[in-house]
């Protein structure tokens, strides 16, 4: 069976197009702990960039991705009901993963569900590449299914991600696969899960409001800056996981199927492309993100969301851009930053 | 003599799935499946490829009254996948229908409950032909405005049975469509009207 | 110029590196053995097989040396392996009735059948530093005594009980499947079933603080021990294609039958309850822990009312598991620098207006 696609045929006509295709070849990720390969030709193809156990799982002694096939196919039935019922939390049996809880297990299951060797993956922790989780877990499956693996947003197939969504607006065919410590969109005013889903159930969502106009009251501002609930397809009130609430309109209504991975908490949850995500808020206190009021120091974006480095014990600091590879695209176009502490 | 399952299970079974995932995802856009089996019929590639990329002992098929009164599609689901068989639509996860023109109401499978609206049953029907841009009207998450679709054969009252169905969301049964070589998906949060 | 911090990847390495010499130690120091782990610190490694719920002892002593001895970190490689392992089916229910016990006392009755059995235990050591174990030395081999007449019939003390009425009887097997935590999410509330597999993996510290607040008062329950026992039992399995049971060997298990305060109405004459705890090797603090916050547990079937910790389940389930509980406490040290901006901003923004508006007030006043 080899001519299974990822190909939409629509009106008979079929669309080319999902397929990734690599733009520049710089900073391709070479995750594997075997011995150095010759080297990637300047425009390498995923398949050049592939691990050594492209065609067997890479490392001896366990399937593809490291999951049993009994278990992908369990998370593989949890996937399907949660892009049946967008932003409703599909409980799963969660394995125990050899990394920590905390550390993605959530998503590390989901990718290894979804992930096939035509597969381009990318890893992204506070939007950047190269933080060490990142690696660890892009290490992973670069040991354990050989696919080929990318920094590049426009490149990758499958983005698994922990805090942000990248700036790069993503496209038809791509995953985010999402890393979600607390599931629940609740949780923080009810504790008990029994309550929670009868909420659900009923889409019983006023105490949320409430939470959030107790803040306006309080502080003149909704105090929620990250995992900011959000109303999906007009039903369930979803946690979007630690994002800054920055990120959450590029939910609305994504060209990219969004799915969300709680390994602890043992939930799977989806939203599906061209769906509407909509952060809650007031008639009278719209929804609104973060704003900086310098751009990168490095690239000069603006409209990004930056990261604050303290470069001193004078109070010196710089803002440059939190998605690495947006920042690396940037400059490698020409944009440069003013390269000042603020 | 059995008919073998797939010839690569762990990368069929991932392709299987990723082309039925991204039917889901994308209602009424069509996917490949080439699944590259030969079950006994009157079981199709199609259904065979989905029910042993997706089914096993924990979850219960119940198979349309063609597939049922072929007794090599049972020994063949049974040896490749250990999914239970069951009679009762109520308690299948999966339903198989290799005729979807006499297919029982779609309220008579499982539905899910307010509290957990997954235990419901995915129904995979085998449709003769598939097309896009024609047919009925899809709208709803995953859609990029409105798509079309036309089925070969159509089950009775259609586009009733869906609109039922939809208006008891979150509960409701999905559908994933297969024909020759192709997979569809309409899950229960797609609006189908007349066009 | 700043330049992004990079080399996560070269961090990774250097920092795996480090900590294999880390785990090595003083290299002129003899290198622990699996079998000296297993044989010598006996104890851990029964912990590591009951907590990573894998009754492997070589495996949990090797998770123990590679783990550089922290528990949690070998039940994490345990579990992780246990993971990866086909699963057959379940065995039959072992018979601890029948169980070859290496000690077994009652706190309720001073004689009874089988006898009391004290064995291997610290209870009534004097907890002074055996200096003369800093040196090498033999042991002095354990005395050998004449068993009892009744030796080898160890009924249980709550079977005694419950001849006479005297205690609830103990569920009858239903032919119902029995749950696992390990395949399903626990969806609450859960049965008791569930309610002992989870307590019986959870964290050790955990269910000891659980089950001594109990006694505490925060969800009294009135518990005696009416028998601990540990020893070994024949584990057997019916493979579906054989029919009949085959015997796959023995494992050590502690078993503790808590007695607890009874109950009664107008239509059910008063009898005491039970709570029960079991794990696999040597672990009686876990076990009699275990039961306590069992019987706790089973408030709501008791009809008493759910007030305390211990007896809430949801409570108690979410957070009994050290992996969870460590994973999630300590991936507070990942990075949250992203979130961590936002919460920035927003204060700065806060404590900006914060400002203006006692200015502006201020010069009103003035």
């Amino acid at each position: 069976m080899s001519a299974i696609g990822m190909l939409p045929l629509e009106g008979g006509a079929p669309e080319v197009a999902q397929v990734p295709s690599p733009v520049r070849g710089r900073d391709r990720v070479r995750d594997t702990p075997y011995p150095e390969r010759p080297d990637p030709s300047p425009q390498p193809s995923p398949e050049r960039e592939r691990g050594p156990g492209a065609s067997e799982a890479g490392e001896a002694g366990y399937n593809f991705a490291y999951l049993d096939e009994g278990t992908k196919r369990m998370i593989r039935r949890a996937i399907l009901k949660a892009i049946a019922v967008p932003g409703y939390q599909v409980p799963f049996a969660s394995r125990e993963m050899p990394m920590p809880y905390g550390w993605g297990t959530g998503g590390v299951q989901v990718t290894a569900a979804i992930l096939g060797r035509s597969d381009v993956l990318k890893v992204i922790d506070q939007g950047a590449d190269d933080t060490t989780n990142a690696v660890s877990i892009r290490r992973f499956f670069a040991r354990t299914s050989g696919v080929a693996t990318t920094t590049r947003t426009t490149e990758a197939t499958i983005i698994q991600t922990r805090h942000r969504i990248p700036e790069t607006p993503l496209r038809e065919g791509q995953t985010l696969v999402y890393q979600v410590p607390i599931p629940e969109p609740l949780r923080f005013l009810e504790p008990r899960e029994t309550e929670t889903r009868q909420l659900h159930a009923l889409a019983e969502y006023g105490a949320m409001h409430v939470k959030l106009y107790e803040d306006i009251s309080r502080h003149g501002h909704i105090a929620t800056t990250y995992a900011y609930p959000v109303e999906v397809a007009g039903r369930y009130v979803m946690d979007p996981s630690p994002t800054p609430k920055f990120d959450n309109p590029k939910m609305d209504q994504s060209p990219a199927l969004q799915l969300f991975g709680a390994g602890r908490e043992r939930r799977i949850y989806a939203v599906p492309p061209y769906t509407s995500v909509r952060s809650l808020d007031f008639e009278d206190h719209p929804f609104r993100i973060q704003e900086f009021t310098d751009p990168c120091a490095l690239c000069g974006a603006e409209g990004v969301y930056l990261d604050e480095m303290l470069l001193d014990d004078a109070g010196r600091r710089m803002f440059v851009c939190s998605d690495t590879d947006h920042c690396e695209g940037r400059r490698a176009d020409g944009h440069v930053g003013t390269g000042d502490a603020v | 003599m059995l008919a073998p399952g797939f010839a690569d299970p762990v990368h069929d079974a991932q392709g299987t799935f990723r082309a039925v995932m991204d039917a889901l995802a994308r209602p009424g856009l069509l996917q490949r499946l080439d699944a590259g089996l030969e079950p006994p019929t009157p079981l199709t590639p199609e259904l065979a490829a989905i029910a042993l990329a997706l089914t096993d002992a924990d979850t219960p098929v119940w198979l349309d009254a063609g597939l049922a009164a072929a007794p090599e599609v049972a020994a063949y689901l049974r040896f490749h996948t250990g999914a239970p068989l069951t009679d009762d639509p109520a308690r299948a996860a999966f339903a198989l229908i290799r005729d979807p023109a006499r297919c029982p109401p779609l309220a008579r499978f499982a539905q899910g409950t307010p509290a957990y609206p997954d235990t419901s049953t995915t129904l995979v029907f085998a449709h003769d032909a598939i097309t896009s841009g024609e047919g009925l009207n899809l709208a709803g998450p995953g859609i990029n405005g409105m798509t079309r679709i036309a089925l070969t054969p159509l089950p009775d009252s259609f586009v009733a049975q869906r609109a039922e169905n939809r208006a008891g969301f979150p509960l409701g049964v999905d559908l994933i469509l297969a024909a020759p070589g192709l997979v569809a998906g309409l899950p229960r949060s797609t609006a189908v009207t007349e066009s | 110029m700043y330049v992004a911090v990079k080399g996560g990847e070269a961090a990774i390495d250097n920092a795996h590196r480090l900590l294999a010499e880390a785990r090595r130690g003083d290299p002129a120091v003899p290198e622990l053995t699996v079998a000296q782990i297993r044989e010598q610190m006996a104890l851990l490694v029964d912990r590591v097989m009951a907590e990573g719920s894998l009754y492997d002892p070589d495996l949990a002593a090797l998770a123990l040396k590679q783990a550089r001895g922290d528990v949690v970190e070998a039940v994490f490689l345990v579990r992780a392996y246990r993971t990866t392992l086909p699963r057959f089916g379940a065995s039959n229910p072992v018979d601890t009735g029948a169980m070859t016990v290496a000690r077994r006392v009652s706190a309720t009755f001073k004689d009874l059948p089988g006898g009391q059995v004290l064995g291997p235990t610290f209870d009534y050591t004097h907890r002074l530093i055996d200096f003369a174990l800093a040196a090498e030395g033999t042991v002095e081999p354990a005395a050998e005594a004449e068993p009892r007449a009744d030796a080898g019939t160890c009924p249980r003390v709550t079977d005694l009980l419950a001849q006479d009425g005297l205690i609830e009887l103990s569920p009858p097997d239903d032919g119902a499947p029995v749950g696992d935590l390990t395949r399903e999410p626990v969806d609450y509330p859960a049965d008791r079933a569930l309610r002992l597999q989870a307590l019986a993996r959870g964290d050790e510290g955990f269910v000891l603080g659980l089950g001594y607040s109990t006694q505490r008062g925060y969800g009294r329950t009135h518990p005696f021990v009416g028998e601990i026992r540990v020893g070994e039992v024949a584990v057997a399995f019916v493979p579906e294609e054989l029919g009949f049971p085959v015997p796959l060997g023995r494992i050590r298990l502690t078993e503790c039958q808590m007695v607890n305060q009874f109950k009664g109405s107008g239509a059910a004459p008063p009898q005491f309850t039970r709570g029960y705890g079991l794990t696999f090797g040597q672990s009686e603090r876990k076990a009699m822990a275990m039961a306590l916050v069992d019987r706790a547990l089973r408030a709501e079937e008791l009809g008493e009312p759910v007030a305390s910790p211990a007896q809430d389940q949801e409570f108690v389930l979410a957070h009994c598991d050290s992996l969870q509980a460590t994973g999630f406490v300590e991936h507070l040290k990942l990075p949250h620098y992203v979130d961590f901006q936002a919460e920035l901003e927003l204060v700065r923004r806060l404590r900006a207006e914060f400002f203006r508006d006692s200015d502006s007030m201020q010069e009103a006043a003035e």
